[in-house]
């Protein structure tokens, strides 16, 4: 391996775009914030390429299997027992890939912002946290480290919650930031507990170690780890649960996924930066990340993750049919397209061809990085030029945004799995996967394609065609070239990605992976989005009552939708009412009135005790000797008839 | 080095202090003698790391006794380890930040440094002090001072919230009195914590003496249910005051349960372990979920104050090294945060003089150096990595993880998930004040943090952020030093 | 008529007693109280002497006790009589109840 230190240089431009913005950003650079951030991004973008390069095409196979290599490492803070918390760069074919992933759309968001952001008054605090989000997110894909994760995963939720808060003083943003920001925080608090339970029992916190000791079939850490059991569940079910938890609050699944649609409040290209191409994908990483131990020592639990993908796929998919927001429309649909890469690792197995569904969750996290990123920037130029979020204020923008337009039809295909563009061939990676295991998620997947392309055509047709669109006032047009570019190259990269070998570089084991190509198998899926298209157009191509007649009669199930199946409510009910109400105020009151009140007490019984007996002193000299008298004569008589 | 001169540098600055007739010098001597502490607390940093490195063995480094009472065997025996050179760093930057703050105390302005320098000297005392009855006078020395401070130069319900303090850790340091004195008696006449340390001491009289110390020093550190006087001391108290109180006070507590209670006693600590653990788990999500409930500001960190410290608590009980480690990591990182939680707090108030969350809004548009101090500080007290709370919170919890009790286990789990509550109360504090729309225009006029304001904050921050960065030096500057009592407890 | 035995000059000593006490505790005039105090302690003289003489009449203690205490009778009643005068100049009375601002 040839020297790889300047790989931490990856992780090191983004953050001193954070530091050198956050310090001096605000009072001297001022406008030069932007270009000097995206000079630094390209820089780390380069680097990132040809780390990626190098380690795919040069070093990183050894004997034909990728292997994990860690070029940079050292101890960051050591406890006791073996246990450090490493700081260091790992690399292998997931996290070269992730590299390119991340540092691709940051500087792509980088460079779109420059025109989309020009002019607001915190330009550069924007940039500077655009560099601590993507410095955390690089960190976050190149761990060596559980606790390395751990750290990072936190550094991205905060500076999601920064980026999301930008517009601080609307109470809808500040809403938002707080609800994504503590939702993920209870689902970490899940993943730490699963962190500490593994590192307990496999004595150790880094991956490649950890990994090994939990999968080598009759090691003691392994055996101590499934005999030992907590309700029912041995300790490793525990573990790697409760790891998935965090995952699962990151990535946005079902039952912790409300706080990705409210986090749209942030700056568009925020969204397409964070919750739509990376840091939502995190969960996914993880689950990828210890993908070994699941499948081979907890598949009970690589089960439930198969299951809560294909459940929350579908379920935001309905969700996201009956939005009228596009941006939450795109939020629900990264949610549905996010289950489907989780179902496709839920699917997979250990090595070889089970292993396809590993295979072609990261291939789908790779082409959905693309699209889904190159769809939020679209959305950002579309909410640009009209000034509203609702698809009711738009309509026949064709003319306006021809590129833009453009772009966004390529994006569609893409998402719908139409032939020859690159969500195709994912999908259909991920239900071959799906058919081969497990049917009843093979058939919550097709349904869900059928219903992705619905959405997203529903979504095109009244933005683009529909009624006509009519300027008010002064004449808008499409955002500058610094816009334009991102989008052009993000919608080559939706457009040809798919053609790139996924299963040569990456498989569950590192060894090359053939991926069959069944035609039979691809029938189903592309006529279900073709007639969800077709519908769509049918819908939406011209301005029409039909869509109303519609929703009135599936009133129960559109409004629900609508509601998003009230989740919202549930959580607000749960927090407002039994953790606010009754556990808050009761600690409140205990505190007030019991502990406190004791300390009262005991000052009060004190004084009412010196009250009580203060008449004693009454200053009349006759009283006193009378006690005087009083005292002699008992002793007198203790001395004469008792203590003789 | 020579550790008298902690002892009389504050000494010395008190004195001083007292002596200029105009304001504006009393608190330049004040400020240059803080100064020159945190410059001998440095110096004894690098010092003691020298010095460890020759001496790996010897429990205590730059040992001196001298007698100053024969007849009682009381000796001015001073020493310190890892420990205390944590501690005493942490006391140089929240008193020089502490001093720095009060720039703008005009009642009685020389009275009050010569307070806050007593306090000091106080801390600074206890921390270096190997006799007991030298170490229980510094304590005695630093409630005192208090109890002025609050009295005099609080705000609201002051003199009830100075008796209350004054006289809860009154009783906490008669309880530890009684347990001193009990020490004394029962190993013929002896004072000395490192001779006391190598006695054997039998285990039922280390059960009678071991509640009443791990009590007091309780008291002083806030252990559920002794903890009411925080939150009414903390919020009375003048913005240095509070600092003060949960900086640097609160950590005697702390310093004290470990050094004594623990170190002396182990047999007994084995014993009580549950029971410390269960209060302290109590406390902390306890504390946690009261302070979702305030909307005071003051109140808001002073209830917080009693789920942090509860952590380290829990950490003790814990009785493993690792979680040791992070115990003391808790009180350095928990005194730098919530000083400067408190410094932040009064510079909000000294402008909206309000501190209720309810009728702020927006504060982070004129006023981007405070509220950005109040993020840094909100985050590190959420356990934000690259920020100290979360190398302590980390710590304590991988250390309680190594015990697989139920009630370990179940206590841990309590902590994690008071860290989500932690999210939600600081969060609902952050969004209220520093976001959202502003709530009166008047808001809008107000200015941005002074040049003491910016540099007490900063030297705090510096605090939080090289622990949380890089805090090797801080684990490594504690591990032999908790060697030594973990080998007690084996 | 017989010599009086102990037990006369007990009794009497013992009625000089009570009815001092009786007296110091009824009156409200200081200088009542005062000779009610001077009939204590003469009935305590008339215990020494009456012991003296009655169980060891050889010797002197009882005697020299009764001369102490008649001399610091006389420097007390001075002492008190200072005092009431006092307590007459700012109260305008000697009544004891008048004078009780001692108290809690």
């Amino acid at each position: 391996m040839p020297n790889t230190t300047f790989i931490i240089l990856i992780l090191l431009l983004p953050l001193v775009s954070f530091v050198l913005l956050g310090l001096f950003g605000r009072k001297y650079i001022k406008a030069g914030s932007g270009i000097i951030a995206t000079i630094l991004l390209l820089a780390t973008f380069l680097v990132s390429i040809y780390t990626a390069c190098h380690y795919f095409f040069e070093y990183g196979k050894i004997n034909g299997v990728y292997e994990k290599l860690v070029p940079v490492k050292y101890t960051w803070l050591a406890f006791s027992n073996g246990l450090a918390i490493d700081m260091g760069v790992l690399l292998d074919p997931i996290s070269s890939m992730m590299l390119v992933v991340v540092s691709l759309v940051s500087l792509m968001v980088h460079i779109y912002s420059l025109v989309y952001m020009k002019g607001e008054e915190r330009f550069s605090t924007y940039y500077a946290f655009l560099g601590l989000f993507t410095f955390s997110m690089l960190g976050l894909v190149v761990s060596v480290n559980i606790f390395q994760i751990y750290f990072f995963w936190e550094l991205v939720g905060v500076s999601s919650f920064l980026l999301i808060g930008y517009y601080y003083d609307r109470p809808s943003a500040v809403a938002a930031c707080k609800k994504a920001f503590i939702v993920t925080r209870f689902a970490d608090a899940g993943f730490l507990i699963g962190i500490l339970i593994l590192s307990y029992y496999s004595g150790t916190l880094d991956f490649a170690a950890l990994i090994e000791k939990l999968t080598a079939p009759g090691s003691t850490e392994l055996g101590n780890a499934l005999s030992a059991s907590f309700l029912g569940l041995s300790a490793l079910t525990w573990g790697m649960l409760l790891v998935f938890m965090g995952a699962a609050g990151k990535s946005a699944m079902f039952p912790l996924h409300i706080w990705l649609p409210d986090a749209m409040e942030g700056p568009t290209p925020v969204s397409a930066l964070i919750h739509a191409a990376t840091m939502v994908v995190a969960g996914v990483f993880l689950v990828a990340r210890l993908f070994p131990v699941f499948a081979l020592s907890a598949p009970e639990v690589l089960n439930v993750v198969a299951y809560i993908g294909a459940f929350s796929a579908l379920f935001a998919a309905i969700i996201a049919c009956a939005q009228t927001d596009i941006k939450r429309v795109l939020a629900y649909s990264t949610m549905s397209q996010i289950g489907y890469m989780m179902f496709a690792l839920g699917v997979s197995k250990y090595g070889g061809e089970g292993g396809l569904g590993y295979t072609a969750s990261m291939f789908h996290l790779f082409t959905h990085a693309m699209f889904k990123a190159l769809l939020f920037l679209c959305a950002g130029a579309i909410i640009h030029f009209v000034h509203s979020n609702e698809m009711k204020d738009m309509g026949g923008l064709r003319k306006f945004l021809p590129v833009t337009h453009f772009t966004f039809l390529i994006a569609c295909l893409a998402i719908s799995g139409v032939p020859f563009f690159s969500g195709f061939f994912s999908k259909e990676e991920i239900l071959t996967a799906a058919l081969n295991h497990n049917i009843a998620i093979y058939w919550a997947g097709l349904a869900t394609a059928g219903l992705t392309s619905f959405y997203m055509f529903r979504l095109y047709f009244n933005i683009f065609w529909g009624k006509e669109f009519r300027q008010h006032g002064e004449t808008r047009r499409e955002g500058g070239f610094a816009m334009k570019a991102p989008m052009i190259l993000l919608a080559i990269g939706a457009a040809l990605a798919g053609y790139i070998p996924f299963g040569k570089f990456i498989s569950s084991d590192g060894k090359a992976l053939a991926i069959p190509f069944e035609l039979k198998h691809a029938i189903a899926p592309v006529a279900l989005s073709f007639v969800g298209a077709l519908i769509a157009a049918w819908l939406y191509l011209r301005q029409n009552n039909k869509p109303q007649k519609i929703a009135a009669s599936l009133s129960a199930l559109h409004q629900s939708a609508y509601r998003k199946f009230y989740i919202d409510e549930g959580y607000l009910f749960i927090t407002q009412k039994i953790i606010f109400n009754i556990v808050g105020k009761t600690a409140d009151w205990f505190d007030k009135n019991m502990v406190n009140g004791l300390v009262n007490l005991t000052a009060s019984s004190t004084q009412a005790f010196s009250f009580a007996t203060k008449k004693m002193q009454s200053g009349k000299v006759q009283q006193y000797a009378i006690y005087f008298l009083g005292g002699a004569i008992l002793l007198a008589v203790l001395f004469v008839y008792v203590w003789k | 080095m020579n550790l008298l001169l902690l002892i009389l540098t504050p000494l010395l600055t008190a004195i001083a202090v007292l002596l200029p007739r105009n304001k504006q010098h009393v608190k330049w001597v004040s400020f240059f003698g803080s100064i020159v502490q945190s410059a001998l607390a440095f110096v004894l940093f690098f010092a003691f790391r020298r010095a460890r490195t020759e001496d790996p063995s010897s429990p205590m480094l730059f040992e001196q006794k001298h007698k100053l009472f024969e007849a009682l065997n009381i000796n001015l025996h001073l020493g310190v380890d890892g420990i205390s050179v944590a501690m005493i760093l942490l006391t140089s930057f929240v008193v020089t930040a502490g001093v720095l703050v009060s720039w703008n105390v005009e009642k009685m302005t020389k009275e009050f440094h010569f307070l806050l320098m007593l306090l000091a000297l106080g801390a600074y005392g206890l921390f270096i002090s190997l006799d007991l009855f030298v170490l229980f006078f510094f304590l005695e020395i630093s409630v005192i001072p208090k109890y002025l401070l609050i009295g005099i130069w609080g705000s609201g319900k002051k003199e009830y919230a100075a008796n209350k303090l004054a006289l809860m850790l009154m009783s906490g340091s008669a309880l530890i009195l009684v347990g001193i004195l009990g020490l004394y008696f029962s190993n013929n006449r002896d004072f000395d914590l490192l001779s006391l340390s190598r006695a054997s001491i039998p285990g039922s009289v280390q059960d009678i003496i071991f509640p009443l110390v791990f009590t007091g020093f309780g008291v002083f550190t806030a252990l559920f249910p002794f903890h009411t006087w925080v939150p009414d001391g903390h919020s009375s108290a003048p913005t240095a005051g509070s600092m003060f109180l949960a900086g640097i006070s609160m950590k005697l507590g702390g310093y004290g349960c470990l050094r004594i209670a623990i170190f002396l006693l182990p047999q007994a600590a084995k014993h009580y372990a549950d029971i410390i653990i269960i209060l302290s788990a109590i406390g902390v999500l306890y504390g946690a979920f009261v302070t979702m409930m305030q909307r005071d500001l003051k109140y808001i960190n002073a209830y917080s104050s009693v789920s942090h410290v509860g952590f380290s608590l829990l950490a003790l009980g814990m009785l493993t090294q690792t979680a040791m480690v992070g115990a003391v990591m808790q009180m350095v990182s928990h005194g730098l945060m919530t000083a400067l939680f408190f410094a932040v707090i009064g510079m909000i108030y000294d402008r909206t003089h309000t501190r209720m969350v309810n009728e702020m809004g927006g504060l982070m548009k004129a006023m981007p150096f405070i509220t950005t101090a109040f993020f840094i500080v909100g985050l590190c007290s959420l356990g934000l990595p690259g920020l100290s709370g979360f190398v302590a919170e980390m710590t304590i919890l991988v250390g309680s993880w190594e015990n697989s009790g139920l009630v370990h286990r179940a206590a841990t789990v309590a902590a994690v998930l008071s860290i989500v509550v932690t999210a939600v109360y600081i969060l609902r504090a952050i969004a209220h004040t520093a976001m959202g729309p502003v709530k009166h225009e008047r808001h809008l006029q107000l200015k941005d943090a002074a040049w003491n304001e910016k540099l007490a904050a900063v030297i705090l921050i510096a605090g939080i952020l090289s622990i949380g960065l890089a805090p090797g030096w801080l684990s490594d500057l504690l591990k032999p030093a908790t060697e030594v009592i973990m080998n007690k407890l084996k | 008529m017989t010599e009086p035995g102990l037990y006369h000059l007990l009794f009497i000593s013992g009625a000089l007693f009570f009815a001092g006490i009786y007296g110091f505790f009824t009156r409200r005039n200081l200088v009542t109280m005062l000779m009610s105090v001077e009939l204590i302690l003469n009935s305590v003289n008339l215990n020494f002497i009456a012991f003296n003489k009655y169980l060891w009449p050889g010797k002197m203690e009882g005697l020299f006790f009764t001369l102490f205490i008649i001399a610091i009778a006389a420097a007390e009643a001075a002492v008190a009589i200072a005092i009431i005068i006092n307590v007459y100049r700012t109260h305008q009375s000697i009544d004891v109840e008048k004078a009780e601002e001692m108290k809690y």
